[in-house]
């Protein structure tokens, strides 16, 4: 193996946020040539470490060196002029603008974009690319604009790139095609961070790994030195196990039947096609597809929250009477005892209010019980203080208000208010996402536990290794129509992703 | 029949201030900051010009004074007027994160106080009879246009027969709508407006931008509130004549979703609605007048209801309009 140079060299970074230490003296350092990954649970202090080599914060202590050269970040242009670059989670992109424009943005000089599009497509063929320099970035799709961020970033110049979490947003396959032009990129001489919490994601591309753990350095290793387990448990700081359980459906009863549902966004367009199929009590039914394909309005139909334009949608009662939800107000659904839980890209979108705390949060479910005019506030308080505890939320208390956690906590706060309303049928869309890998297990072990309990659980994910582990059947969505029910049991990652792609899956397979 | 001949050239000068009044208000807005305080600052503009002309022409006959001067003397007073007004709404609403909506009402109830106030002492000083205040020799000196404008027939009649300033305002407007299209400050002050965190990650410098942006806007906006003084009310202040004419500023970034090259015309066409009522013969019914007055907005409703209906993304405010900045805020 060849010498390599370490390009960034970071030692005794501490930085505190009032109270908080976020990192603690922690060491790294990264070399050209090679991919590291950098692994924690949420809140370890990854982000805010490459937050600090991105000049985005400024660390309290310790030193960092490019080259050997002892430099100081404060500004993100401080951190382009060394060559460093960061993606960020949240695109850090203007939606009215232009790629080319967006691109550009913050550089000095006279604006010509026609050059600048040029070497954007320059850029675009050296590594494998597609980015239409003149499209708008509201008219493209989570990987297109995650493309144009770092051609942005290449665009400056920058031979050390940082990737926060780049695939949490991506299909499998489009997070295959980013994956061969990072290795391209790495080829190339460049050195490359990438933050994720997806094992084999870590096994699959980087050449080296990381760990942080509570804002401490914990150790690094060459990957193929080591494997899931072991960086796991270095992660979590002890020994965890890491399958997912999936006990057999006790006594699976149908609950939802849902029978050739079309669905029409308001602007007219098809989000669902003649969609037909039966969630079962006891069973988790997983939905795979495309992000985009339907999932979040078939969800919202059987909440009751999208009007359809035909078929129907059956609530199935325990002695076997049928009743249509389709045309029931979303409040009665409900009262039947279907949940859902939707945890959009923004993680804050839907079902959470940001700028009330947790026990607020919690009465949203709850409000309307009790018969006085006043409101109850000592048990929503209790239930966010039981959540909060079972779910090792990370809160200085239940007063805080939301939008102060950091993401995965937040996601905890959602799913475990969902799941306490001891619903029938739980509807629930990227539990995890974003979530860290222990943090993740928690929630599967919450929807297993009401999986046993007999409920219906419908269970939208975007990480196929997991549907296909934790799912007893699999709906695959297709463009708004289903593609296929297989039993998770037994299924493959290829078969279901070429279902994804194309209906049925079968051609050219 | 209508006088079209006499009509446009009084609908042009009553739309040259709103042109000011919007040019400015769309370069504010375009940085993220939406301030309403534009009809307070063009009034401050035009009494602050008042003020600059009355102390220079006091003692003076028209021989006596020096054209340059004449012209100097009142525009600085109206830009340090409204560059000040500009700086106190970035001081409350960048440095101090202060609620723009608030702030600018705020600006806008104290332009008027201000400008009547002091409206008030000069005819007081002038001790006229009369409750308003006549600046005639710095008045002609404003209207002043080419010589071509009345040998050239209905051409120069439609073109050429307005004070200096009118071009300016067409001139701004165009030079404003280049710089934010077309130029590297423009895509950077639009990025600020449309998403300043991302503008921030960039290098930009977030603060110096709204501010650059809603000063400059101020001080164009005020040369609204002195054109309209000293070109199109010959040079004759009288407290509150300037009416409202600083929201229908506002309404007219609107009409023209954000844009100054298209609010050249439409403000002219703002300017006709706003005075049609004195063309169209409605009797004594005073009623009907009103109902005219009313044109302009009506306008300005319609073209929100379609541009929300046809709901393109670059039709609509910039993205962070209305909203403090605060890098640490999640």
């Amino acid at each position: 193996m060849e010498e390599k140079t370490a390009a960034v060299t970071m030692r005794n970074i501490t930085k505190r946020f009032g109270p908080v230490l976020a990192n603690d003296k922690v060491w790294l350092d990264i070399y050209r040539g090679e991919i590291l990954a950098l692994l924690g649970e949420n809140g370890s202090g990854k982000t805010t470490l490459m937050n600090m080599l991105s000049g985005i914060y400024f660390p309290d202590e310790g030193d960092i060196s490019i080259d050997g050269r002892p430099v100081v970040i404060r500004s993100p242009k401080d951190a382009f002029d060394l060559g460093i670059g960061m993606i960020h989670q949240h695109f850090k992109l203007v939606d009215v603008l232009t790629a080319a424009e967006n691109i550009v943005l913050g550089l000095e000089g006279k604006l010509d974009l026609k050059s600048a599009a040029r070497r954007i497509r320059e850029i675009c063929d050296a590594y494998g690319f597609e980015v239409d320099p003149n499209q708008k970035i509201y008219n493209m799709s989570v990987s297109q604009k995650q493309t144009v961020e770092i051609v942005k970033v290449l665009y400056r110049g920058a031979d050390i790139l940082i990737l926060d979490e780049p695939t949490a947003v991506l299909t499998p396959q489009e997070t295959d095609k980013l994956f061969t032009v990072l290795r391209n990129m790495r080829n190339d001489g460049k050195a490359i961070v990438i933050i994720t919490h997806k094992m084999h994601e870590v096994e699959a591309l980087s050449d080296r790994v990381a760990i942080l753990r509570h804002g401490q350095f914990v150790g690094d290793m060459l990957t193929k030195n080591t494997n899931a387990q072991e960086m796991t448990n270095m992660m979590v700081g002890h020994a965890v196990t890491l399958n997912i359980d999936r006990p057999e459906p006790v006594d699976p009863k149908p609950r939802i039947e849902v029978e050739g549902l079309t669905v029409r966004s308001i602007d007219g367009i098809l989000k669902l096609d003649d969609v037909s199929f039966t969630a079962n009590s006891g069973e988790i039914l997983g939905i795979a597809g495309i992000s985009g394909c339907g999932q979040k309005e078939l969800l919202e139909a059987i909440a009751g929250l999208q009007p359809v334009e035909k078929g129907s949608i059956s609530y199935v009662n325990d002695d076997g009477t049928k009743e249509e939800l389709i045309g029931k107000d979303p409040l009665a659904i409900a009262g039947l005892g279907v949940s859902l839980s939707f945890v959009p890209e923004d993680r804050l979108g839907m079902g959470l209010v940001a700028n009330m705390d947790l026990a607020d949060n919690m009465m949203l479910r709850s409000f309307r019980r009790g018969r006085s005019v006043f409101t109850d506030r000592r048990s929503p308080y209790r239930l966010a203080e039981n959540v909060v505890r079972d779910l090792e939320v990370v809160t200085p208390g239940v007063s805080t208000p939301v939008r102060r956690l950091s993401g995965g906590n937040v996601q905890k706060v959602l799913v475990g208010r969902e799941i306490a309303s001891a619903p029938t049928v739980l509807l629930t869309a990227y539990a995890v996402r974003g979530l860290d890998i222990n943090s993740s297990y928690t929630i599967y072990d919450l929807i297993n536990q009401q999986k046993a309990s007999g409920v219906a659980v419908i269970y939208v994910g975007e990480d196929l290794d997991v549907l296909l582990e934790l799912a007893d059947r699999i709906l695959v969505l297709c463009g708004g129509k289903v593609s296929g029910i297989v039993p998770g049991r037994g299924a493959s990652k290829r078969e279901v992703g070429l279902m994804m792609t194309k209906l049925g899956g079968k051609a050219n397979g | 029949m209508f006088d079209f001949i006499t009509f446009i050239p009084r609908a042009v000068m009553q739309g040259i201030p709103l042109l000011l009044g919007s040019t400015g208000e769309t370069l504010t807005e375009k940085s993220g900051n939406l301030n309403l305080g534009i009809p307070g600052i063009m009034y401050v503009g035009g009494i602050c010009g008042v003020i600059g002309a009355f102390f220079y022409e006091a003692g003076k006959t028209a021989q006596e004074m020096n054209t340059f001067l004449a012209i100097l003397i009142p525009m600085l007073c109206c830009l340090a007027g409204s560059l000040l007004m500009g700086l106190l709404y970035c001081f409350l609403t960048v440095t101090l994160r202060a609620n723009q909506n608030v702030t600018g009402l705020a600006l806008t109830t104290f332009g008027v106080g201000f400008g009547n106030f002091f409206g008030g002492s000069l005819i007081k000083l002038s001790g006229s009879e009369l409750p308003s205040i006549i600046l005639t020799n710095t008045s002609n000196i404003f209207r002043r246009h080419l010589a071509a404008g009345d040998s050239t027939g209905v051409f120069g009649k439609l073109f050429l027969s307005y004070g200096f300033l009118a071009y300016v305002a067409v001139i701004l407007a165009l030079v404003i709508s280049y710089i934010l299209k077309r130029t590297r400050t423009g895509l950077h002050l639009r990025a600020v407006g449309e998403s300043p965190n991302t503008a921030d990650a960039a290098g930009i410098n977030v603060s110096r931008q709204k501010y650059a942006a809603t000063c400059i806007g101020s001080m164009i906006a005020g040369l609204g509130g002195l054109y309209y003084v000293m070109d199109y009310a010959s040079g004759m202040w009288t407290n509150n004549a300037f009416g409202d004419r600083g929201w229908l500023a506002i309404a007219l970034v609107i009409f023209t979703i954000w844009r100054p090259n298209v609010g050249v015309l439409a403000s002219f066409l703002f300017g006709g609605l706003y005075i049609l009522h004195m063309y169209i013969p409605s009797g004594m019914n005073l009623a009907v007048k009103e109902l005219y007055k009313m044109a302009p907005y009506v306008v300005t409703i319609i073209v929100l209801i379609l541009t929300s209906m046809r709901n393109k993304r670059e039709n609509q405010p910039p993205a962070s309009l209305g909203l403090p900045y605060f890098r640490e805020e999640r």
